[in-house]
């Protein structure tokens, strides 16, 4: 405890959510109806039963509750959990951009936080005159900037266009220069945000050695990311929240692999040794649903692109009826990405003798997109008459990981976001006609 | 805890994250602690103000001076608005000049917060420096404005008598009451997004409320000159034309009232600023 160089005690966050669902700010005439309206719907909230108290009537969201922990001078805390569950709320609490509804938090030392790069840019300005108004906003001196200056520019790689307005530099050169202002911050205490999610590949991997540098020099980084190699490359520790509350603390490797898992109770391969609680039908009984490689491995982590198998492992307690099994796959937000029935010739539409079954179904490289995918499998017996044999709701979890080389993958060799449900790698082809 | 200041990092400074209620105080400690980025945010804004116009930094001028050539023709010329002795262009454009720098600051400085959201949201550093350095940034432009008046007094061969020594303090009469209102106004408008259309009115009734047109001799009851000088801007404007073109109008105790009304604005509306900080980020 002594050595604490941030220590976090019942942090909660709470918001009024009726303010923050449409637009964040109100009009004057927004709030004169809400004065108005307010009795009406206290009174049909009455009504409806929700709302007892004067609290509740006050629609308030917990972001974070009642989060605690300490950390020790040089270490390097990872901070990971899915969309929502806190993370941002908790580093924009840290960083003193917004206060906490409640409990304390003691910061020993300069503190430097980094949630955006670029914060401050302004496009009219040159990249040299950018370089000094950034460094000042992220908390350098003027002493600092020309120290650093000229370290600055090179690590950036845009010497030639220093004294060009940043309007005119692509978003990945003003990027690299935002980045390699935010890379000489020196502080005791560094807070980082998702902003290794951005620039491309080789870009990225020399500002991940750069705070691996800045962690060796004792200092004390907080990182919130969703990179899980970055994650537990870099951190010894972990800290995962979820909804709004630290779930786990701890090793990054056991704390990354249980956040694989995390809120679905699942992973990537589930077994049901004993008959009587597997889930089971008239005529068929699961056995194992697991995702894995090419090679056979079972694989929480599936590189996008290579294909995942999926495995459904049912015995066959009766013989004689046709069999079909099926999946689903959803989304880590609930939505169905697809749903692909079993059409392999050998036994389809055949009875199937007793006997275990190992049916699998290929999902082919460059097809899903990064995230988590959720499997849920079925089995049917559908002659003479169609019958539902079992149904494992989120059976099993993947998450499908863009290793981004360049070629391999649909995103090439840009490393920002990336939206779509889905990341097909398409074939492209050019004609050229000089004299068309 | 104890080890804790005993050991390696007693020298380290502390800062302390917890919920604030009600009234903060003012923490001028930290504004000066980050004078640096004052400076930034002013210079960024001075560097910015003009880029990509045609004209550049002769808009400084060109503003008040065209304002100035409107007014001598309709109400100079048409009007035959009396301005204490003094041709009437000289008249108003020593007033347009301290006026321009007040009203272009407040309505930079009352939307200073809301275009800077994106820094709100993302960086931690005295919110109060965005509206201060708006008003700032202005300074440079009354500069030149300042400059062409002193060419024109000598066009109209008028010398400026000794007063000319309490300018500066006119000037920082103007800044108090220009900051005063934008600190309400910038804390207000990130609430209430009204105050970006209101401002405009503002300013318009305001300038009729200020003494640029018309002098304030108009007015020659004392308890009405009294009351015309809670309006700070009519110290200001009186003040300059007194200082400059030697106006036999002695607006002291004017000067008076509205610099103690400018002193009220600038510390309520750093209270209220203080106050509505914490809700800033979450809110903008």
């Amino acid at each position: 405890m002594s050595d604490s160089v941030v220590s976090v005690e019942g942090i909660s966050k709470c918001y009024h959510i009726g303010k923050l669902q449409n637009q964040s700010y109100t009009t004057m005439g927004e709030k004169i109806t809400q004065a108005v309206m307010s009795p009406v719907r206290r009174a049909t909230q009455l009504l409806q039963g929700h709302a007892t108290g004067a609290a509740d009537l006050d629609e308030i969201f917990w972001a974070m509750q009642d989060v605690s922990f300490e950390v020790k001078q040089g270490e390097l805390v990872g901070i990971i959990g899915r969309n929502g569950a806190g993370k941002s709320t908790l580093l924009k609490i840290l960083s003193r951009i917004t206060e906490p509804s409640k409990g304390t938090a003691k910061i020993y030392g300069r503190v430097g936080s980094l949630l955006e790069v670029g914060t401050g840019f302004h496009q009219e300005l040159t990249g040299r005159e950018n370089v000094y108004l950034n460094g000042a906003i992220l908390g350098m001196t003027r002493n600092d900037i020309d120290r650093n200056f000229d370290e600055i520019v090179a690590f950036s790689e845009v010497e030639k266009f220093l004294d060009t307005p940043v309007k005119h530099y692509s978003s990945g050169m003003s990027l690299r220069l935002a980045f390699a202002v935010a890379a000489h911050l020196e502080p005791e205490v560094l807070i980082v945000d998702e902003v290794l999610a951005v620039g491309d590949a080789n870009f990225q991997r020399k500002c991940i050695n750069k705070m691996e540098e800045v962690g060796g020099e004792g200092r004390t980084v907080l990182f919130v990311s969703h990179n899980m190699p970055a994650v537990t490359r870099m951190c010894k520790r972990v800290i995962m929240l979820h909804q709004g509350q630290l779930i786990g603390d701890g090793p990054a490797h056991s704390v990354v692999a249980s956040y694989m898992n995390t809120g679905l109770g699942t992973s990537a391969e589930r077994v049901w040794d004993d008959p009587a609680t597997a889930p089971s039908g008239e005529v068929a009984r699961l056995t194992a649903v697991r995702a894995r490689s090419e090679d056979g491995k079972v694989t929480e982590a599936v590189n996008i692109s290579q294909p995942v198998g999926i495995d459904i492992e049912f015995d066959v307690t009766e013989s004689g009826r046709v069999l079909q099994p099926q999946i689903v796959v959803i989304n880590d937000e609930g939505m169905t990405l697809f749903v692909a029935v079993d059409l392999d010739p050998e036994w389809r539409k055949k009875p199937r003798p007793k006997g275990h079954y190992k049916s699998t179904a290929w999902i082919p490289g460059n097809l899903l997109t990064e995230g988590m995918c959720i499997v849920t499998v079925v089995l049917w017996a559908l002659e003479p008459s169609r019958i539902w044999q079992f149904s494992e709701r989120e059976a099993i979890a993947f998450q499908v990981i863009d290793s981004m080389d360049g070629t391999s993958t649909a995103r090439g060799d840009w490393a920002g976001d990336f939206i779509g449900v889905m990341r097909p790698k398409l074939d492209w082809e050019t004609r050229f006609d000089a004299h068309g | 805890m104890s080890e804790l200041e005993s050991g390696q990092s007693y020298e380290k400074p502390l800062t302390l994250i917890k919920a604030s209620k009600g009234w903060k105080s003012l923490n001028l400690g930290e504004l000066w602690e980050f004078r640096e980025l004052l400076y930034f945010f002013t210079w960024r804004d001075i560097k910015v103000r003009y880029k990509q116009t045609v004209l550049g930094a002769s808009w400084a001028i060109l503003q008040p001076f065209f304002t100035m050539v409107v007014f001598s023709i309709f109400f100079g010329k048409l009007a035959k608005m009396p301005s204490d002795g003094i041709p009437y262009p000289l008249f108003s454009y020593a007033a347009l000049v301290p006026w321009t720098f007040f009203s272009n600051g407040i309505s930079k400085g009352s939307n200073s917060l809301v275009g800077g959201s994106n820094m709100l949201k993302k960086i931690y550093f005295p919110r109060m420096a965005l509206p201060i350095s708006s008003v700032l940034g202005g300074v440079v432009d009354f500069v030149l404005a300042f400059a062409v008046l002193i060419l024109m007094m000598f066009y109209y061969d008028i010398m400026p008598t000794i007063n000319i020594v309490w300018l500066p303090l006119l000037l920082v009469l103007a800044l108090v009451s220009c900051l005063g209102v934008s600190l309400w106004l910038s804390a207000m408008n990130v609430q209430f997004r009204d105050v970006r259309y209101i401002v405009p009115f503002i300013v318009q009734a305001w300038l009729f409320a200020t003494p640029v047109v018309y002098p304030a001799s108009l007015i020659t009851d004392t308890f009405w000159q009294s009351v015309y000088a809670l309006n700070p801007m009519v110290g200001v404007v009186e003040g300059f034309r007194w200082a400059l073109l030697g106006t036999d109008t002695a607006p002291g105790p004017l000067i008076g009232i509205s610099a103690v009304v400018a002193i009220i604005l600038l510390v309520s509306g750093a209270f209220y600023f203080r106050r509505m900080e914490r809700t800033f980020a979450d809110v903008v």
